[in-house]
């Protein structure tokens, strides 16, 4: 581990080791994947993002709560390149890095999908699947066989009743349009995995493949940000949950030191565990 | 038809009709649109033939056609693009202008009296082309820098284009015409010298032939490779045969067309032929400006659908936003999109001037309506992302079927553009009735 790279959890009491990941060299503990260390973006003088740190590890899942207009996708957008921050500091692999881009983003092997799809609409699913990394052939020429082919196996494993692949994905369902966003941001070995609401569309068949899909990728050691309002789901999949109030990070916790109570009433009255009162836990059901 | 049990019938036995109709078209798998334009096209083509007393369908009438179309399909492939990437370059008849211009003062002045090296020396069309194309990217380059770049709206930056480069083209020129040009730069404007001939046309035919065989059966094999499902064996026959006949056609009638017999007679007292009894009847063949308006096509079709330069522009015409997050350089491909415009315009100067045999200072006025609306007929949506070639050079052709068949049936000029301007409209109204229809 670099000597440039503190621990950066000193607020919370809850946080252990990840267990070594399967899949990759075990990384000694508090070896972060990526951290995002005081991160800030302001539009017109408005923080929506204001002195953030996250982080994950390899074959983590970091759950990232908080209610509508907390910052999330915001946070989550100068890690894949989207909106870069206007301070703040990224590291991947305990490296410093510059990300201003998307592609410098998956570069680095992280991969995104955002709350908006941002699919072509006027592209079928192989297209866009493979949009900005198209297979060619030895002279150039796109090779749609091979990327229909390549799509098509990746769908078998995320929706297997997908079946249009020749139409344009603007006629694709809400569902059918998640899947292939899904599919995109998985199938080019990603590292570092961001899912920005990745089952607002799904209905609960495809919402259990894709909940399996993410134990599964966490099982191959990826380090995964999964942001989600629904509490459930967070608490199923993640490792660890950072919750958002008001651009601000309320705190990071381990999900097997809290309940979920004690997290909605961070993401909803901003107080860690330790500051919340019975009563206001009452309130909170009230 | 009042209750329910009347009815029933009647659409079951109407439907398997429709379904048959609907099959045979799939299973060919063509694009109906395209099919809908040249079925438009016939219509145009019949209409005028017999209004006229049949003087449309001639093998003189179609050819003339053909070589008037090329300058504004070459430039109409590159708009497609720039529209599908949902911007408009409004400076691509001031810059046909401009190029033009510039290209006879090379070879007309400054490479032969200038520079002093004499009038149509070998590489006098070279180097004049060369100069014309790289000055065209240079434009547009340029052009697609500042929309790209500095984020001003293409209209603006191409309307300040389209005063500019006219603006230079009158301050400079003093309403002087450039002329003659070099001879051999002047085969690119076509007519009975600059068309490729008897043999080379059908030279050419068969290697069109051979070129559409080859794209279906490689289609297939990738195809087969991967076990996608494979287009029935019959409908591949039709449309590699159909495709052919075409070939055919289209040579044919270039090579019925013969050279004017006062050339023809000059060309045997030349060559030391006796003329027969008829006179010499020499086939023109396809012209070299159709020839390239050919290349052209196929090559942007290329670049439109197998390349990773076409797949982002229209990426990028269907959302920017997904575009710019899918890891795509949107600024530079849209930059790239002005300046590939640059070089086609440049293409397409070459041949209105090589077809004059001149520069004159209104060269290419009021050009850039005419390949927008070519592109537009050709079924290019100003919502971006949609747009093909084929369709752009189809609406070039269509648009010039209309001015010709006006031209022969003495229409005068304004009436001509009241037609063209109220079909565009309502090509343009049915495409997008068609379009909500099937969406
Ligand atoms: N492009 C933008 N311009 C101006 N303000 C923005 C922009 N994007 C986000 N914001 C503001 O930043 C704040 C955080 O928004 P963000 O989208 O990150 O929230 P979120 O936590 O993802 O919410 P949700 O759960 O609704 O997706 C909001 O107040 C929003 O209005
Ligand atoms: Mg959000």
């Amino acid at each position: 581990m670099t000597p440039t790279l503190p621990p950066s959890e000193p607020s919370s009491p809850a946080i252990t080791p990840a267990p070594a990941p399967a899949g990759r060299a075990a990384a000694p503990s508090g070896d972060y994947l990526v951290e995002m260390r005081n991160i800030r973006v302001s539009f017109g003088g408005v923080h929506a993002v204001d002195n953030v740190t996250v982080n994950v590890r390899a074959g983590e899942v970091i759950g990232l709560v908080g209610g509508n207009g907390a910052g999330k996708s915001t946070l989550i957008r100068t890690l894949s390149g989207a909106r870069p921050a206007d301070a703040g500091q990224i590291f991947v692999d305990g490296k410093p890095v510059t990300i201003s881009n998307p592609r410098d983003a998956k570069a680095l092997g992280i991969e995104t999908i955002y709350q908006q799809l941002a699919l072509a609409d006027n592209i079928d699913a192989a297209g866009n699947v493979f949009l900005g990394r198209e297979l060619r052939t030895r002279i150039g020429s796109l090779d749609d066989a091979a990327m229909e082919s390549a799509t098509r196996k990746v769908m078998g494993r995320l929706n297997p009743r997908f079946k249009n692949f020749k139409s344009p994905v603007k006629s694709l369902s809400g569902g059918q349009r998640q899947s292939v966003a899904i599919a995109r941001a998985i199938h080019f070995n990603a590292r570092v995995l961001i899912m920005d609401e990745p089952t607002a569309a799904l209905g609960p068949a495809e919402t259990a493949q894709v909940r399996d899909l993410v134990a599964q990728l966490k099982e191959e050691g990826l380090g995964i940000f999964l942001i989600s309002h629904d509490i459930h789901d967070v608490f199923d999949l993640a490792d660890r949950i950072s919750v958002m109030l008001q651009g601000k990070l309320v705190g990071t916790v381990d999900k097997t030191k809290v309940t979920k109570d004690e997290v909605l009433g961070m993401i909803i009255m901003g107080k860690k565990p330790d500051e919340v009162t019975e009563k206001e836990i009452a309130e909170l059901h009230g | 038809m009042a209750d329910a049990s009347g009815v029933l019938p009647a659409s079951t036995a109407s439907e398997p009709a429709r379904k048959d109709r609907r099959s045979v078209l799939s299973s060919l798998e063509i694009d109906t649109r395209l099919l809908g334009m040249i079925g438009a096209l016939a219509v145009i083509w019949v209409f005028f033939n017999v209004i006229s007393g049949g003087s449309f369908l001639t093998a003189r009438n179609l050819s003339n056609l053909s070589v008037q179309s090329a300058s504004t399909a070459i430039m109409a492939t590159g708009m497609v693009l720039i529209i599908v990437s949902r911007n408009i370059d409004l400076s691509v008849g001031s810059l046909l202008g401009f190029l033009g211009y510039t290209m006879a003062m090379l070879q007309a002045v400054w490479i032969p009296t200038t520079l002093g090296l004499g009038f149509d020396q070998p590489y006098t069309w070279i180097i004049t082309i060369a100069a014309g194309l790289v000055i065209g990217a240079l434009v547009g380059g340029f052009q697609g820098l500042l929309v790209a770049y500095a984020g001003i709206p293409s209209f603006i930056v191409t309307l300040g284009g389209l005063l500019v480069w006219r603006g230079i083209i009158f301050r400079y020129a003093q309403g002087q015409t450039i002329a003659p040009l070099d001879g051999t730069f002047r085969l690119l404007g076509g007519g009975p010298e600059g068309s490729i001939g008897f043999i080379g046309s059908w030279i050419v035919g068969a290697l069109m032939c051979i070129g559409i065989v080859y794209t279906l059966w490689s289609n297939r094999r990738r195809k087969r490779r991967y076990g996608f499902p494979l287009r029935v064996m019959w409908a591949e026959v039709v449309v590699g045969v159909v495709g052919c006949l075409a070939v055919v056609a289209f040579v044919a009638v270039a090579n019925a067309y013969p050279w004017p017999s006062t050339l023809a007679t000059e060309y045997a007292q030349s060559h030391g032929i006796t003329e027969p009894p008829g006179g010499l009847i020499i086939p023109t063949g396809i012209a070299i400006p159709v020839l390239i308006m050919l290349g052209v096509g196929l090559l942007m079709t290329y670049l439109a659908t197998r390349r990773r330069f076409g797949r982002y522009v229209y990426a990028i015409g269907g959302n920017p936003d997904a575009a710019e997050l899918g890891g795509i350089n949107v600024r530079r491909t849209i930059a790239g999109t002005f300046a590939l415009m640059g070089i086609l315009v440049g293409v397409a100067a070459a041949v209105q001037s090589a077809r004059l045999n001149a520069a004159v200072t209104n060269l290419g006025v009021q050009a850039e309506l005419d390949v927008i609306s070519a592109a537009v007929i050709g079924g290019t949506s100003f919502a971006g992302g949609i747009g093909t070639i084929p369709g752009a050079i189809l609406g070039a052709v269509v648009m010039q079927s209309l001015r010709s068949g006006m031209l022969l049936l003495n229409v005068d000029s304004p009436t001509q553009d009241i037609v063209v301007g109220s079909v565009l409209v309502l090509a343009v109204g049915v495409d997008s009735y068609l379009r909500r229809r099937a969406s």
